[in-house]
């Protein structure tokens, strides 16, 4: 036994955790971007939509969370350029899969809460003569975000989390990063160490900036 | 002001209403007609068909055949050409000349008093936001409501919501207000409040078509009382008439008895 833990080689190669980290967090903010616009669009549509519509965007849904994220990362970044005329780097081809991802998940988030939404809120627009698109603007969105709130929230750390997955095509994020050390210094402990506490402040610090928005709305509830 | 002679068109007119959800008909060929500046209370049994009634006169609700007319224009359908829906648009507009008071309050959670009345203002009529805000003061100093402007509805009483409701819908300057069973949720020690504002909206000609449980109000309040049972009008004429105990319509009798047993 008796493995000493040795923190020098990492603190050395740290730029490497540095700019790992803050790739993750590129990858995360701009596909949870993208998401968010995928997702509202997509779940403003299916609620005023018929069967066909419906039915299309809930099958986009289930293959989406039914298949699991680094095989639509392989999909989309080694398997569609095959198929189609059309060629990207990786941290492209991982915001694009990410994007659909949470487009995804996001869809459901939002379409559970603008089905939330008191029918009397929105029979309150009407009879003051809210137009449809007035009443989505003004009465449904508002109140929909107030009550998705907390479950935006877990979802979009738990998408953070998910850019680790960028790793498995060479994207240079922070696991990347952990595995880039650990093969040149094989001090796995210690570079296992020091990137889990990276991932767990990361996300605890946009926990943190998340609850005191909920708590914001909340209030104004 | 009180009655309406034949002459001068009803501002409301409803003609031969039916609806059906499924196979429940829950409108019977029911007619009324409202003239300006009436205050009209429809009484009735749960089920009886009175909160459908008010909601298809603002086109909450749909209505299979017959007619609704506001100021001779028919809510719901296109006048000319076969029965046809009128466009979201066209109803928006329609809905916006009548106001409605809600049994829930149903005030949008996320404005301020003053920014639910200001909603409709700023978005429907044009108004600019401080044009808005002044009318939305206004009426929320007639409701007594002044200092509460800028709270959510989350902090406010029932009574005060409802109040703030009530507020919304006549700022909007409707032709005909609905109130919906506006006291049911409150709690007792609540109601007057709320009917207060009522009696002092009636007082300035306000037209009104109210649905409610509180028979001491409509009498002295409406210049009539209708009366429903199964989605037809059974009885209609003034308070002491429809209100009397030895009415000969059987219905009314065993309505107003069972009523006068559960609630004194």
């Amino acid at each position: 036994m008796g493995y000493a833990l040795n923190f020098n080689l990492i603190w050395r190669h740290f730029d490497k955790l540095w700019g790992g980290l803050l790739l993750s967090l590129e990858l995360a903010v701009i596909s949870i971007a993208i998401g968010i616009v995928i997702g509202l669009v997509l779940a403003v549509w299916y609620v005023s939509a018929g069967r066909i519509v419906r039915t299309i965007i809930a099958a986009y849904v289930e293959f989406i969370r039914n298949v699991p994220l680094i095989l639509l990362v392989y999909l989309v970044f080694y398997g569609l350029p095959t198929v189609v005329d059309i060629a990207y780097s990786a941290p492209t081809s991982f915001v694009v899969t990410l994007s659909l991802y949470s487009g995804a998940y996001l869809v459901e988030v939002f379409r559970s809460g603008l089905e939330a939404v008191p029918r009397g809120q929105l029979d309150a627009g009407k009879a003051i003569g809210l137009t449809p698109w007035q009443r989505l603007l003004n009465v449904r969105l508002p109140t929909m975000l107030r009550i998705t709130l907390p479950a935006l929230s877990n979802t979009f750390i738990s998408l953070f989390k998910d850019t680790s997955v960028a790793s498995v095509i060479s994207v240079p994020e922070l696991t990347y990063g952990a595995q880039w050390i650990n093969f040149n210094t094989f001090r796995i402990v210690e570079v296992y160490l020091v990137v889990t506490a990276m991932y767990l402040v990361t996300g605890y610090i946009m926990l943190f900036a998340l609850r005191l928005v909920e708590r914001r709305f909340r209030a104004a509830r | 002001m009180s009655t309406s002679s034949t002459n001068i068109p009803a501002l409301l007119d409803v003609t031969d209403v039916s609806k059906s959800f499924g196979t429940v008909q829950v409108l019977r060929s029911v007619s009324l007609q409202v003239a300006r500046g009436e205050v009209v209370t429809v009484i009735g049994p749960s089920g009886s068909g009175k909160t459908t009634l008010l909601r298809c006169v603002n086109f909450l609700e749909s209505y299979d055949s017959g007619s609704i007319r506001i100021d001779g224009k028919e809510v719901g359908f296109r006048e000319t050409g076969a029965r046809q829906r009128r466009s979201e648009r066209d109803l928006a507009v329609m809905r916006a000349e009548t106001g409605m008071v809600f049994q829930s309050f149903n005030l949008f959670p996320h404005l301020t008093a003053a920014g639910n009345i200001m909603l409709g203002l700023t978005k429907v009529r044009g108004k600019s936001r401080a044009e808005a805000r002044t009318i939305a003061e206004h009426w929320l100093g007639r409701v007594g409501l002044a200092h509460k402007a800028d709270s959510l509805p989350a902090e406010l009483s029932g009574g005060q919501q409802q109040r703030v409701g009530i507020a919304r819908a006549v700022a909007m300057g409707p032709k005909i207000l609905l109130l919906d069973e506006i006291t049911s949720a409150l709690d007792p020690e609540l109601v007057g409040e709320v009917l207060e504002v009522v009696r002092s909206l009636a007082e300035d000609g306000m037209t009104m078509v109210m649905v409610t449980h509180e028979m001491a109000f409509a009498r002295d309040a409406s210049s009539r009382i209708i009366f429903m049972a199964d989605g037809g009008v059974s009885a209609a004429g003034p308070p002491a008439e429809i209100l009397a105990a030895d009415t000969d319509n059987e219905r009314l009798r065993t309505f107003l008895a069972r009523f006068r047993a559960s609630h004194f």
